[in-house]
């Protein structure tokens, strides 16, 4: 053999060998990614910390290292364990355990070292964490008509995040249902609905913006709040509804109801005792 | 055999117990003890470092950071905050000077459990096994970035062992137990010092920090070297120690250069002779040494 034939055969080993740990390398990633792929979701009960990134961001930028969970004053915080569901050494919290008591200096946010939790986040008003939704329509105490109403009343942002909504009560007939309407331009995402529920089941649950939220139609438009912004209808006004109505009478839609035209003329009397009267002097 | 089987019996008996195994004793103190200043605060209310290894804040005011943990999420898309930058950059800078792989030896927890595999596997006299080669790591590494920005996700923290274990000892164990476990079985039956030594990427990212690491430990008394083959034998990287303890005759300095040397000490404690001490990587053997006498005999 040749001093070159030499020379390329270990060239060739040399080749091999390294394609070797190479492949095996890129194996071991492959798995890698696919198993990502399967751990990847957040499962809908864990709640990243105020002024985390959307997820795909934050799994890129959060160096697991904890910071957050020590200066978390409520122990909310905790870093995902091995074999958690939560990717592991991540922070997340659990609303129904420990909610997020929303403190105004934000020192999770403060600690983070790598921009994992956004620091331009600086009032915790504005933090989305998630986004509660009465999920349970039917267990919910104010939705049976009762005065629960304790998931408004803990609400850090009472009246922004969540309202009572007065609703005729059809079961009664004659009560009003305070129905809990969540506000998502406030909402935060914090918990303490969640977590104060009185059934033993939360009816009130902080989920994921995503899996809480729908979404309008692209190309939908509210027209009332065109009209609003526009001062004015933006069609052409419908040909006016003819209602079949006696002469003399029109209907309003926006609560007057039956109205009688003042120049009308009636065969009745406007006061049902001249009818009585009429009648007394029509039988003497 | 028996030599080989209990590396370091010679040291023992000429130098005592102590002596040999102070440099060991040292590295597990200063393992234990960061380890401790970590755990002071979640365990007694004592706050001295928070958080774990991939970034810590000691004393409220410096930040440390894992230069490997930031370069993943480089490669993940991610701009980080300046804090993580200084901190990465301090610690950078300390390995540079002490040898990347001192953060093997003398303070990842991963290295005593790895340690202990390779004790036994000595005391058991355990010859099978994969030799991997040693290369792998550094295409493991060039995996863990490649998938990190493939993923946009730092992908390897799913599984690094070396920050799962730290993270969980302060944080919570979980189930990583079976990590350690794992680790263990696989260094004592599968491949001799497989993981810390041929595999794991976290190393060999520090180890590119030690290209001209002042601190190195040299063969500085080589001449006296009897082969008893101690310190190849306790050695993670044995591959280091022959060009500076059998390089006289080629004209190779007595520093040992090699990146990969953890500079862990052990080849002090269990040389007989003393060969091995710290130096520089300057370090120049002064003429007055027997060498040219030595070189010879080596050549004969």
């Amino acid at each position: 053999m040749g001093k070159a034939d030499n020379k390329v055969d270990q060239l060739r080993r040399r080749f091999l060998r390294a394609a070797g740990q190479a492949c095996g390398a890129a194996l071991l990633g492959m798995g890698l990614l696919t198993y990502s792929r399967q751990t990847q979701p957040l499962p809908a009960m864990a709640i990243r910390p105020p002024g985390a990134l959307a997820e795909a961001d934050f799994l890129g930028a959060c160096v697991r290292c904890g910071l957050c969970v020590r200066d978390c004053p409520y122990h909310t915080l905790k870093l995902a364990e091995l074999g958690d569901t939560v990717i592991t050494g991540t922070p997340y919290f659990t609303a129904r355990d420990i909610p997020c008591e929303m403190c105004d200096d934000i020192p999770c946010v403060v600690a983070c070292p790598t921009g994992a939790l956004n620091k331009s986040l600086t009032n915790i008003d504005d933090a989305r964490m998630g986004l509660a939704a009465l999920v349970d329509q039917e267990n919910c105490l104010n939705y049976l008509g009762l005065r629960c109403d304790v998931c408004y009343r803990v609400c850090p942002l009472i009246n922004k995040a969540i309202s009572l909504e007065p609703q005729h009560n059809p079961r009664t007939g004659k009560h009003t249902l305070f129905i809990p309407i969540v506000h998502s331009n406030a909402c935060t995402g914090c918990g303490k609905c969640e977590h104060a529920c009185v059934l033993p089941e939360a009816a009130i649950k902080v989920l994921p913006t995503q899996l809480a939220k729908g979404a309008p139609g692209r190309h939908y438009r509210l027209g009332w709040e065109e009209k609003q912004k526009a001062g004015g209808s933006l069609v052409e006004p419908d040909k006016e509804h003819e209602y079949n109505l006696p002469k003399g009478y029109r209907y309003d839609y926006e609560g007057q109801g039956l109205i009688k035209e003042n120049d009308t003329q009636t065969p009745f009397s406007h006061n049902p005792l001249d009818t009585l009267n009429k009648q007394q002097e029509q039988a003497k | 055999m028996t030599a080989l089987l209990r590396p370091g019996a010679d040291a023992i008996e000429l130098k005592g117990w102590w002596r040999a195994h102070q440099w060991l004793l040292l590295r597990r103190l200063v393992q234990l003890g960061i380890l401790a200043l970590f755990l002071s605060g979640p365990w007694f209310g004592v706050w001295i470092i928070k958080g774990n290894i991939a970034s810590s804040l000691t004393l409220e005011v410096l930040p440390l950071s894992d230069p490997y943990l930031l370069t993943q999420s480089l490669f993940a898309g991610h701009w980080p905050e300046t804090t993580i930058v200084i901190g990465a950059l301090i610690i950078a800078a300390f390995y540079f000077l002490v040898g990347g792989r001192v953060y093997c030896g003398w303070i990842c927890l991963v290295n005593p459990i790895t340690d202990l595999a390779a004790w036994l596997r000595q005391r058991l006299n355990i010859k099978d096994g994969a030799r991997l080669p040693r290369q792998s790591r550094y295409w493991l590494l060039a995996m863990t970035l490649i998938t990190a920005g493939i993923s946009g996700s730092l992908l390897w923290e799913l599984v690094n062992p070396v920050t799962i274990l730290y993270r969980s000892l302060i944080f919570g164990m979980g189930m990583a137990g079976i990590v350690v476990v794992t680790l263990f079985l696989f260094d004592l039956l599968l491949a001799p010092r497989g993981w810390c030594s041929h595999l794991c990427p976290m190393g060999a990212f520090y180890s590119l920090l030690a290209r001209y690491t002042p601190l190195r430990i040299s063969a500085v008394k080589r001449e006296s070297c009897n082969d008893c083959m101690d310190c190849y034998a306790v050695c993670p990287e044995p591959q280091v120690i022959p060009p500076a303890l059998k390089g006289a005759v080629q004209g190779i300095g007595p520093v040992i250069t090699g990146i990969n040397c953890t500079n862990c000490a052990r080849c002090i404690d269990v040389c007989s002779k003393d060969v091995f001490r710290f130096t520089t990587r300057f370090y120049k053997p002064t003429k007055t040494s027997s060498n040219t006498f030595k070189q010879s005999e080596v050549l004969s």
